[in-house]
């Protein structure tokens, strides 16, 4: 009987500091925004407020953190949220009506357009950064060096047989080629497996993995491997990683912003709902934001800014929904 | 009286027999404890690697900072703080809502309910709940909280989808707890002229609440580091505010782990094996919690 209510006791006191935990975030959470509202009131006249969320690709995902990073910076009062579900769940949830913004490593698909038509939801494209899909060996492989996208295509396409370094080029060493590649669901294997498979099977005994790092370790790892992914995954990793040129140009900052770097340099994108920029204040200033500071934020986390004519493209459109 | 005469010893045992087979009976048992043993190190081994390597990367980088800091995308300017309060808002979501419909389901189930075939298929299911992926339940919140409760990607919502996820252990667990209640105890309550009601609240709960909450405290430790349901019903993990109310949006920490873990650079691979170190001190104060009511309180009938 004693423990029992011993025992209420310790769950009632538990609770109330957990409570008691929780609103002392509340109240922190009711300061930072006061000192936000002092920020904006100094900066600009009419304060926006509201909040904007967005999804999608987890490619895009760094450059949106370093965004809303030093969007939230200058004191707005407009609270964005980004989620990493992937360019394809990204449409679905903007397909939805769930979010303002869907992020993009690649152009939007025809079944994706058409849902989006289904639903009402007219959209603009906006151009963000460049990534450089970069195809990476082992430092020890002294062969491959450079592929043309006829070889690649021969490396990665299923043809029922083995593949060997040696079927590309006879004078390469005759041992297994190793795969590694990135999700099904992700926008960079799709991107590569447009511009690359143009739509054929890929190597059945590919090795996927969602997380980049993994692919980036089984190359390091092996003599015979060869893989694709991000820019930025090959900037971190360049004393371990060899990045293959693809048609004699290899994957820089400038191959890939003049577009040299083909067909592999890809534009990242964002959708935007234009009932949102044209009603929501608060998504407005956010993107207004975003196309002011994509380039730069895109450098600062291993990614390519576009020229700067792109960006001001993007603000042209961006005026239209100004009321 | 042939029966009760007793046989020549040697012939039940066979004393030179078996001590001929001794040295191999010994080395058998020798190997199988080594075997175990080994069995259990490899276990220990891999668990000392895991904590070794996440310590090693990651204590350098905690500090108070690290605490007051949202998401970055400087690594040295990365915090948890986003994420750490929100796992704490989802637990005070979870932890009520879990544990009243649980304990009820089990009180009904051990108490009220009659031995019938309805009755046996609800038990049977709960059981067979309990078993099912994480990301299915997630599945389920999406269509039903998300979408057709029009929660959105907020606190409640995800709370919701977590406690239906943990439903089933703490339900079992409360059972367990419940049966183990010594019948005289019951009917001594009745035989007092208390009523089933009286009984429950004063005798059986009572009774069982040290396994009542251990099991909770372990369903309710398994909710805080569950990513996938979270995942699927659309928790963002960039997200520069805190919630102000279980109607906000927010983030939790093996989600924002997660979302570190797979950056390039690998100075994000140290920010993540500290937001582990806070996720596995949150885990392990819980469980000990759990723990020390199993030590203090067991073996009371």
């Amino acid at each position: 009987m004693k423990s029992w209510k011993y025992y209420l006791g310790l769950t009632a006191v538990g609770s109330a500091l957990l409570l008691g935990a929780c609103g002392g975030n509340t109240a922190e959470e009711g300061a930072s925004a006061e000192t936000g509202t002092a920020g904006a009131s100094t900066s600009q006249d009419a304060k926006v407020e509201g909040s904007v969320a967005g999804d999608g690709s987890s490619t895009v995902a760094p450059i949106m953190e370093a965004l809303v990073e030093e969007y939230t910076g200058t004191g707005t009062d407009v609270k964005v949220t980004v989620g990493v579900s992937g360019t394809g769940g990204g449409f679905e949830k903007f397909a939805a009506g769930e979010t303002k913004f869907s992020n993009a490593s690649r152009p939007i698909k025809d079944e994706e357009k058409q849902k989006l038509e289904e639903a009402g939801i007219d959209y603009t494209e906006f151009l963000l950064a460049y990534d450089g899909l970069t195809v990476a060996v082992n430092p020890e492989n002294d062969w491959a060096s450079d592929l043309t996208v006829e070889d690649l295509k021969k490396i990665w396409v299923e043809d029922g047989s083995k593949k060997k370094w040696s079927d590309i080029n006879p004078e390469w060493p005759d041992e297994e080629i190793v795969f590694y590649a990135p999700g099904t669901d992700s926008g960079t294997y799709d991107y590569f497996n447009e511009v690359i498979l143009e739509e054929e099977d890929m190597v059945k005994d590919v090795m996927l993995s969602e997380d980049d790092n993994v692919l980036v370790q089984g190359v390091q790892s092996d003599k015979n491997a060869i893989g694709f992914f991000g820019y930025a995954y090959y900037v971190a990793n360049q004393d371990s990683l060899k990045a293959v040129s693809i048609n004699g140009v290899e994957p820089n900052n400038e191959t890939i912003e003049s577009g040299e770097y083909e067909p592999l340099s890809r534009p990242l994108f964002t959708y935007v709902s234009n009932e949102a920029l044209s009603e929501d204040a608060a998504t407005y200033d956010f993107f207004g934001f975003v196309l002011d500071q994509a380039g730069d934020m895109a450098e600062s986390v291993g990614y390519v800014s576009l020229p700067e004519e792109k960006y001001e493209e993007g603000k042209e459109q961006l005026e239209q929904f100004k009321k | 009286m042939r029966i009760t005469e007793k046989p020549p010893a040697r012939v039940l045992i066979d004393r030179e027999a078996v001590a001929g087979r001794m040295g191999f009976r010994k080395a058998v048992n020798a190997a199988f404890s080594v075997l175990f043993l080994s069995a259990t190190l490899l276990a220990l081994l891999v668990l000392g690697v895991l904590f070794y390597r996440i310590v090693s990367q990651g204590f350098g980088h905690l500090s108070p900072a690290f605490f007051e800091n949202f998401a970055s995308r400087m690594p040295e300017k990365a915090g948890v703080k986003a994420a750490l309060v929100g796992s704490l808002w989802l637990m005070a979501v979870v932890a009520p809502v879990s544990l009243i419909l649980g304990i009820g389901t089990a009180v009904y189930l051990e108490e009220y309910a009659k031995k019938n075939r309805l009755n046996d298929f609800i038990r049977m299911n709960i059981s067979n709940l309990a078993g099912v992926p994480s990301v299915v339940f997630g599945l389920l919140g999406l269509t039903i909280f998300v979408r057709a409760l029009a929660l959105g990607n907020s606190i409640l919502a995800a709370g919701f989808t977590m406690s239906l996820l943990i439903l089933p252990v703490i339900i079992v667990a409360a059972q367990e707890a419940i049966r183990s209640v010594p019948r005289e105890l019951r009917e001594a309550s009745y035989g007092m002229g208390a009523t089933k009601w009286q009984t429950i609240i004063r005798v059986v709960l009572p009774g069982a609440v040290p396994g009542i909450l251990t099991g909770s405290i372990l369903a309710l430790s398994r909710a805080i580091g569950e990513t996938a349901p979270l995942i699927v019903i659309g928790v963002p993990v960039i997200i520069q505010f805190l919630p102000a109310g279980v109607l906000d949006t927010f983030t939790a920490l093996p989600m924002q782990i997660y979302d570190w873990a797979k950056r390039p650079q690998a100075a994000f691979q140290e920010v993540a094996s500290a937001g582990i170190i806070v996720l596995l001190a949150l885990l392990l104060a819980m469980n000990s919690v759990a723990v020390l009511i199993r030590n203090k309180f067991q073996k009371r009938y």
